[in-house]
């Protein structure tokens, strides 16, 4: 059942995505319009999904590579769909649905087989700590991809080219909002799957923190967002410098979310 | 033969042809006066008349030699700044039909950085003004210059040119919506006060700026001006403070040298906590340093760059200047038309005055050998005498000046010329016992 409900999901997105790129290049307002109907209708079809497998799976179903890359997806379009309905960003979609379209194939492509829970993981905090943690990556990537926008009508406007992106993307001030509204989301989530997973942690192991390459990278990710949280408060760092270091942050972050299971061992690293 | 030995020529750079950098140094910073004065010496130059704009310097003139009378102006005009050598690949010229069209397009505003922008005509009419002041203009520049303005005037009512006018401050409003998103809530700043930068101000508040404070070297100006926009007036020494309240900041003063450099935006960015600014420099030559562009969140426009944003919607008036080149298409046919019985017009002359003569000599003859005549005689006997003549010279003269005859002017004029001899004989000055036996 939830296999089939992730194909149609996975269609629609296709679709969306398909409509997000043809109102990129025609810049008809029709056609926007449908492709935000479709990405809405995808993404309600998607949450079913999650939800369905919950059911089928008998746990939350952010255990394995396939259900935590689709989370992550949804994730993207919680944090965009946030976004959208309070503010006007154009082709936002357009990036967006492009990058949850890829998250999705790749789910596809990955196992998806239903793994019943290790007596680790049989606890109540999964549900929080893993949706909390994802969740945050999610608008961590909207605030890359924004980054990546800004800097590329940022550098339109700055050397007076004005090609195939100055009309197509929205303004400068729209896009520091973005960056602004992902972070002032994002940040406080992560802190609270932090918090989560250290207070599993102490009831599953006995102590709060372990050291454990994962601990240890998705601390350095904290620390980043941090700080540029910090600068974006304190001393006004906005614009170009937020936009590559929201890119830079993002890199790490996608590390420490896939990366270090490849590479390290530990005990998060059983399920990416 | 020559009929009209002389020729209308315009010879002159835009913002097509030469780079800013070039046009700054060319732009008549001191007023139309010197440079007016050193054409009125140049002997090759009959009628002249002189537009410096920032976009634009052109001389057009009537004169017997173009070339001369080009490699005189290039030579002495902008003689020190820049050499005649350095100009000479920027510079068009326009000869005759090409020149009359070249002057209609300028006054319509068809051949501006922004099509359909209303300043330059006002801007034509003031240097029309001067030179006509400094004597420059003749039978035909005036005539040129009037039509050209009522040409503008026909292509505003009859085309959308105007209407869709996009400027300078329209592509201004353009760029700060992409820049701040929304223009409402932000404030401008307007250093200097020319029209233009008026014009851009009144641009801006119509799409949501919140308040306008003006700079200006004279308070008592930059006072009346703030008056107009209902906003404040402050002097230019306080320009650094303004940097941190305001948002949009348009420059048009005629200051030769920079008024605001990279180090004093930057300083001021830290303060404004990296809030975006925007400035547009307006103003030949350059008020604004252009290395302030490279700050992060400062953007420095000046005006070849504007032009880059107005050309993105350039298809709808495109449409419009096609009809508004119909227009002009069909004024400088009627110019020519009026320039051609120009050129008839001394033949014309020359043919009544050898009339009269004829009239005089034969008169007096005729006075004599009746011998004494009263005064009432006299007169019926010069009546009788005119009113031959004028019926003689009827056809002559509604052949030269019939319009759409099958033959070309030049040739009825040669035909005319060549019965009476006018060229064999000096016009004014006939002698009597040469002119009885014609």
């Amino acid at each position: 059942m939830s296999f089939l409900l992730f194909q149609t999901s996975l269609a629609l997105y296709l679709l969306a995505t398909a409509a997000y790129l043809v109102f990129f290049f025609s810049e008809k307002a029709q056609i926007r319009k449908n492709a935000r109907l479709l990405f809405v209708l995808a993404f309600a079809l998607h949450s079913v999904t999650i939800i369905v497998r919950y059911f089928e799976a008998g746990h939350t179903p952010i255990t394995t590579r396939h259900e935590t890359i689709s989370f992550f997806a949804w994730s993207l379009g919680c944090g965009y769909l946030s976004f959208c309905w309070r503010y006007e960003v154009k082709n936002l979609g357009a990036f967006v649905s492009l990058l949850v379209l890829t998250l999705m194939t790749m789910a596809a492509f990955a196992s998806r087989e239903i793994v019943s829970l290790s007596p680790l993981l049989q606890s109540g905090w999964l549900p929080a700590h893993a949706s909390l943690s994802i969740l945050a990556y999610g608008f961590f990537a909207l605030a890359g991809i924004g980054g990546l926008m800004y800097l590329l009508q940022e550098r339109t406007i700055k050397r007076k080219r004005f090609g195939l992106f100055y009309s197509r993307l929205p303004s400068l001030e729209t896009l520091d909002k973005l960056n602004h509204h992902c972070l002032s989301v994002g940040f406080p989530l992560l802190t609270l799957g932090m918090i989560t997973g250290s207070l599993w942690a102490k009831q599953a192991l006995g102590s709060y923190w372990h050291w454990d390459p994962k601990e240890t990278w998705t601390l350095i990710t904290w620390l980043l967002y941090a700080g540029l949280i910090h600068q974006r408060f304190t001393v006004g760092w906005r614009g170009r410098q937020a936009a590559w270091l929201s890119i830079a942050a993002l890199v790490v972050a996608l590390f420490t979310y896939w990366g270090v299971s490849v590479f390290f061992a530990g005990y998060h690293g059983n399920f990416s | 033969m020559a009929i009209f030995p002389e020729t209308i020529a315009l010879i002159g750079v835009n913002h097509k042809t030469a780079p800013l950098e070039l046009r700054e140094r060319l732009a008549c910073s001191a007023g139309y006066e010197p440079p007016l004065a050193a054409l009125s010496s140049l002997s090759s130059l009959r009628e002249y008349y002189l537009l410096s704009t920032c976009n634009r310097v052109e001389i057009a003139f009537v004169s017997a030699g173009v070339q001369r009378a080009r490699t005189d102006i290039l030579s002495t005009l902008f003689a020190p700044g820049v050499t005649a050598k350095e100009l000479e690949p920027h510079v068009y010229q326009y000869e005759q039909e090409a020149a009359i069209e070249h002057l209609f397009q300028v006054a319509a505003s068809l051949d501006s950085m922004v099509v359909g922008e209303a300043q330059i005509l006002g801007q034509m009419k003031d240097a029309y003004r001067a030179a006509a002041k400094a004597g420059g203009t003749g039978l035909i520049l005036n005539r040129l210059l009037h039509k050209s303005f009522s040409v503008a005037k026909r292509v505003r009512t009859e085309t959308r040119i105007g209407a869709s006018a996009v400027s300078i401050s329209y592509a201004a409003v353009e760029l700060g919506r992409k820049i701040f998103g929304d223009l409402a809530g932000k404030r401008a700043l307007l250093i200097g006060a020319g029209e233009m930068a008026e014009l851009a101000a009144e641009h801006l508040l119509n799409n949501g700026v919140a308040s306008v404070v003006v700079a200006n070297r004279t308070l008592e100006r930059a006072v009346n001006l703030a008056r107009r926009f209902k906003g404040t007036a402050v002097s230019l020494a306080e320009l650094q403070e303004q940097l941190r309240h305001v948002d949009v900041i348009i420059s048009s003063t005629g200051a030769t040298e920079l008024i605001l450099r990279k180090e004093d935006v930057r300083s001021v960015m830290r303060s404004r906590r990296n809030r975006p600014l925007f400035f547009i420099d307006i103003a030949v030559p350059r008020d604004l340093d252009p290395a302030i562009n490279e700050l992060d969140n400062v953007y420095l426009y000046d005006i070849d760059d504007l032009q880059n944003v107005v050309e993105l919607n350039r298809a709808d008036r495109d449409r419009e200047a096609v009809k508004a080149g119909r227009i002009i298409s069909e004024e400088v046919l009627k110019f020519e038309r009026w320039l051609e019985n120009m050129a008839s017009t001394p033949t014309i002359i020359q043919l009544r005055g050898l009339m009269e003569n004829i009239v005089r000599v034969e008169v007096e003859k005729t006075a004599g050998r009746i011998g004494a005549v009263g005064e009432a005689q006299q007169e019926a006997l010069e009546k009788m005498a005119q009113a031959i003549a004028g019926k003689m010279l009827y056809h002559p003269l509604q052949y030269l000046k019939a319009e759409n005859h099958c033959v070309d002017l030049e040739e009825r004029i040669h035909t005319v010329r060549s019965i009476f001899e006018l060229d064999d004989t000096p016009p004014a000055a006939a002698q009597p016992g040469e002119n009885s036996h014609a």
